[in-house]
């Protein structure tokens, strides 16, 4: 049956070079109502990188082949699974098998099947799909890869229902199909005559399963993609009706808190008063588990008063007697000799420390398991729930197929749901009680126990000749990132096949990110890494972040020492001029080069990274009445007044997202660069809570905030939840160096700081909550 | 134990409960009112913010013994009239404010206080003003927060 004519409407004929017109292969699936699936196949070209003036440097692996490309060929084979259902009351929905933590991809994922379907936006529902084991490694959450690796299939298979609702709607009207067309959720004929969607469901139906192939909508022809979108869980959001795993009521699942060890990873001994505890007002349940000793009870408030109460002999962690100093010690003793010796030509060495970071995202890990005899069934925010059901399967003892894992919207990720801590200890803890738990960790639980960003060292050096820059190499020294099994399976298994050497998995991913965007004579970039058993993820942006400030910061070292200007030396050496137009569009829109007062200044940075560029220009004010501004139990210190901010991504879904996520990248590389990281301190994190851990805050954020979107000629979408970090990160610290006359030589500049708040006990481990509430009204 | 009567989003409640369970842990886990947010439990974050008599408060921080009979006490989900949502509300939706949204009932529920403070003290709503908002948003969208509150300060 030769489908495929029905499936694009005729308007849209004569397009040419467009990824559009390509065909591509999708499934009708056999089933009562329309049910289409699609798979991924298809190559992606992208235009090689023009080599510009200077020496040029040989290309580096992300500039043909990027992480993007290994998550999204990871995907291939399992991508046909994708799914999109016509519902007998003509809506159309789609699970789709990704975690959403804030970015807005359940909105863009609406607007794409809108777009190819003519449907309004919330005509279609997406929800976040269960674990599903056949997906294999096709249902992570990470890399910024959600819309790279789902555009086309999800289109697809938007396309090919279209085309059979077309189809089904044309011979109910008793007219030819090429003339019926298809808006909002209706098949128009020729004399006004119309059918709605809901009508077609079951007559469009397939009762075989078969491939078709498919034609997708021309992007000149988009109404959708590309408009400004709010977010389509807004309203529920402002109302208090968004639900996450901790708001969800589950019969019987009461609240359950775990007490922990003093140090990093400490394990519990013996536990003296446990029969006291069980008998404190509201508990119910007390036992050790492999993290520590789980208290369940009626309520939160007083699982974590029976939490302090306990009395538990602890053994030592996993960093026991550690220090930020002695943690620096191994990492710099593991940094990787440069290839070229210094003192050849005129020789810059720069090297920086980047302490650790915590990715605390606001909704600590929580997760609801109930767990029975046979079978186990758990909510939680997952953004890889196949390999969450499958440790869960183990720890219950039960076959995985008897494990259902359904994923909830998250309050944050940060790298923090790539891992599924919670789950793990709550089906223990579930198990152990032999009642339904809602395992929740509590703040400081979250700050000293909680996954972090590792602490690295930055190491540059350039040599430069007259007006050429030789050479120029980094090497990036970091604790060891940890990455889940889910991410790692399909990037390791798809750096095999990019041009890539015997690397390991974090070497794969590092090559896969990282590119040096300017034309630098012999470039080397390398990692390495020390694994000392900390609790470390890839927090947003993973390695970027601390690589684009050792270089920007070097960037405009070497300028300095050439006698030119930070914006007029990057334009003269970037690669690109898709690079360039960034670095343009934030001078000429933040007005580089103004004059500013003493003890401030601007700054830039440059990215680029998940298939796009970005630039950053930054004002800073260092002045002392700035710096030394009074907030209670805040950090003030210098300030952000104004950010400029270019991103070009590639084919923009939402604008309205992408400016979002933009805006969150920067408040983080502000936290970063300035006021946010851990402190270890005899084996465990001293910070216990935000009035210790300094995140940005209004009083930080700067007051200007200009995200340009550039126009791109790209078909298709790059990679957007953690690109407004790193060039923004390099731009605040040299705005920061220029303002100063120092170049900082660690981050947060503030680490070494008094500490300006008295360190919480780590036993009892949770804070007591304060009992003057009513005291600071307003 | 002991009984506990009070105002919640306009409704009459009575609790069995311990006079020092936090009156959070109170609406949240007894009367499973899920709005207000756990965020730190120590008065820190203010992702719990809501509003006592009609001001701000966090009740995270508060014993449910400390709440009397006649006290009102009004959580995200008593903001809006109805359907009618409050202008707070809007201005949140227009500026299409929320990432992940953890944090934002305590964020309207603070800048509707705030401005209400604002406006009693005769203040501006200006970046100062707002500056004093300590709630944290670990996804970062102080930014559209600011003017959200702007514009929802307008309209109230
Ligand atoms: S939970 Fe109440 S202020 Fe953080
Ligand atoms: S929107 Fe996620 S914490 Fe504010």
């Amino acid at each position: 049956m030769a489908h495929h004519r029905l499936a694009s409407p005729p308007k849209e004929t004569g397009l040419h070079r467009s990824v559009g017109r390509r065909k591509f292969l999708g499934y009708l699936i056999a089933a009562p109502t329309l049910v289409v699936a699609a798979e991924l196949a298809r190559e992606q070209v992208f235009g090689a990188s023009e080599a510009f003036a200077t020496i040029p440097s040989p290309p580096q692996t992300p500039e043909a082949y990027d992480l993007l490309d290994a998550l999204r060929d990871a995907a291939r084979p399992t991508a046909n699974l994708i799914r999109v259902e016509v519902n007998k009351d003509g809506t159309v929905s789609f699970a789709l098998p990704r975690s959403d933590n804030g970015q807005g991809i359940i909105t863009s994922t609406q607007m794409i099947i809108a777009e190819e379907m003519d449907l309004d936006v919330d005509q279609v529902q997406v929800t976040l799909a269960d674990a599903r084991p056949e997906l294999l490694f096709n249902q992570i959450t990470g890399g910024s890869s959600t819309t790279f690796t789902t555009y086309t299939p999800i289109r697809v298979a938007a396309a090919l229902a279209k085309g059979r609702l077309l189809e089904a709607g044309a011979q109910l009207l008793a007219q030819d199909v090429r003339t019926v067309t298809a808006r909002k959720g209706l098949v128009l004929g020729s004399g006004g005559r119309s059918i709605p969607f809901s009508a077609l469901a079951e007559k469009a139906a397939s009762s075989t399963t078969q491939q078709v192939e498919v034609v997708l909508k021309a992007r000149e022809s988009f109404t959708v993609i590309g408009k400004a979108q709010n977010k389509t869980d807004a309203r529920d959001i402002v109302t208090g009706r968004k639900v996450f795993a901790t708001d969800l009521q589950i019969p019987d699942a009461l609240p359950t808190v775990i007490c922990r060890a003093p140090d990093l990873n400490g394990t519990p001994g013996d536990v003296d008063n446990i029969d006291d505890v069980r008998s404190m007002p509201g508990v119910t349940d007390v036992e050790p588990v492999s993290t520590g000793v789980a208290v369940r009870a009626r309520t939160f408030g007083q699982a974590i008063d029976a939490v302090n109460a306990l009395k538990v002999s602890w053994k030592r962690g996993t960093v026991a007697g550690e220090n930020d100093d002695s943690v620096l010690k191994r990492v710099k003793a593991a940094e990787l000799p440069m290839a070229v010796p210094a003192g050849v030509g005129r020789t810059i060495d720069r090297s920086f420390t980047f302490y650790f970071a915590s990715s605390s995202s606001l909704e600590t890990n929580c997760c609801i398991a109930d767990v029975r005899k046979d079978r186990a069934e758990l909510w939680g925010p997952m953004k890889n729930p196949i390999a969450a059901q499958g440790d869960v399967a183990k720890i219950c003892g039960l076959p995985v197929g008897a494990v259902t894992m359904h994923v909830t919207q998250g309050g944050g990720s940060f790298g923090r749901k790539l891992f599924y801590d919670a789950a793990l200890e709550a089906a223990e803890c579930s198990k152990a009680f032999g009642k339904p738990v809602k395992l929740m960790w509590t703040r400081a639980d979250d700050s000293r126990q909680g996954r972090v960003h590792p602490m690295s060292t930055g190491r540059v050096r350039a040599q430069i000749n007259g007006d050429s820059v030789v050479s120029y190499e980094q090497r990036h020294t970091s604790v060891a990132t940890q990455i889940n099994p889910g991410l790692g399976e399909p990037v390791s298994a798809a750096a095999v096949k990019a041009p890539l050497g015997n690397l390991t998995l974090s070497e794969s991913i590092f090559e896969l990110t990282q590119v040096t965007p300017y034309e630098f004579g012999v470039s080397t970039r390398f990692l390495n890494e020390v694994d000392m058993r900390f609790n470390t993820t890839s927090m947003r942006n993973i390695y970027s972040p601390n690589v684009a400030t050792a270089r920007e910061v070097m960037v405009d070292q070497i300028a300095d020492a050439m006698g030119k200007d930070p914006y007029e030396f990057r334009r003269g050496f970037l690669k690109t001029d898709r690079l360039r137009a960034a670095l343009d569009a934030v001078a000429k829109k933040g007005r580089w080069g103004r004059s500013m007062p003493k003890g401030t200044a601007q700054g830039l940075g440059i990215h680029t990274e998940y298939k796009g560029v970005t630039a950053a220009l930054v004002e800073i004010d260092c002045r002392p009445d700035t710096v030394n501004r009074p907030i209670r139990e805040g950090v003030t210190g210098p300030r952000v007044t104004k950010v400029t901010f270019a991103v070009d991504v590639g084919l923009v879904i939402n604008p309205k997202g992408l400016e979002a996520q933009m805006m969150g990248g920067i408040n983080d590389a502000l936290a970063l660069i300035l006021t946010s990281s851990l402190h270890l301190d005899d084996g465990h994190f001293v910070e216990a809570s935000w009035d210790n851990y300094f995140y940005t805050r209004q009083w930080n954020t700067p007051p200007d905030l200009d995200i340009i979107i550039l126009d791109s000629e790209a078909d298709e979408p790059g990679g957007a939840g953690e690109f407004g970090l790193a060039a923004t990160c390099g731009a605040i610290a040299n705005a920061y160096a220029r303002a100063t006359g120092t170049v900082p030589e660690y981050f947060p500049i503030n680490h070494k700081d008094p500490f300006p708040f008295e360190p919480k006990p780590t036993v009892p481990p949770i804070p007591e909550s304060p009992t003057d509430g009513l005291d600071h009204t307003y | 134990m002991s009984t506990h009567t009070f105002t919640l989003n306009g409704e009459r409640v009575t609790v069995d409960v311990e006079d020092d369970v936090r009156l959070l842990w109170v609406i949240r886990d007894i009367l499973g009112v899920t709005g207000p947010k756990y965020g730190c439990g120590i008065n820190v974050c203010k992702a719990c913010t809501s509003h006592i008599n009609g001001k701000a408060f966090n009740p995270c921080s508060v014993p449910v013994g400390a709440i009397s009979a006649d006290d009102e006490v009004t959580t995200i989900e008593g903001l809006a009239d109805g359907d009618t949502l409050h202008p707070m509300q809007e201005a949140w939706i227009d500026r299409d404010v929320p990432q992940c949204g953890y944090c934002q009932p305590g964020q309207i529920m603070a800048a509707v206080a705030k401005v209400n403070q604002c406006k009693a003290e005769g203040r501006d709503v200006d970046d100062d003003a707002i500056e004093e908002i300590r709630n944290i948003c670990r996804c970062g969208t102080y930014n559209r927060i600011r003017e959200a509150i702007k514009a929802g300060a307008e309209n109230m």
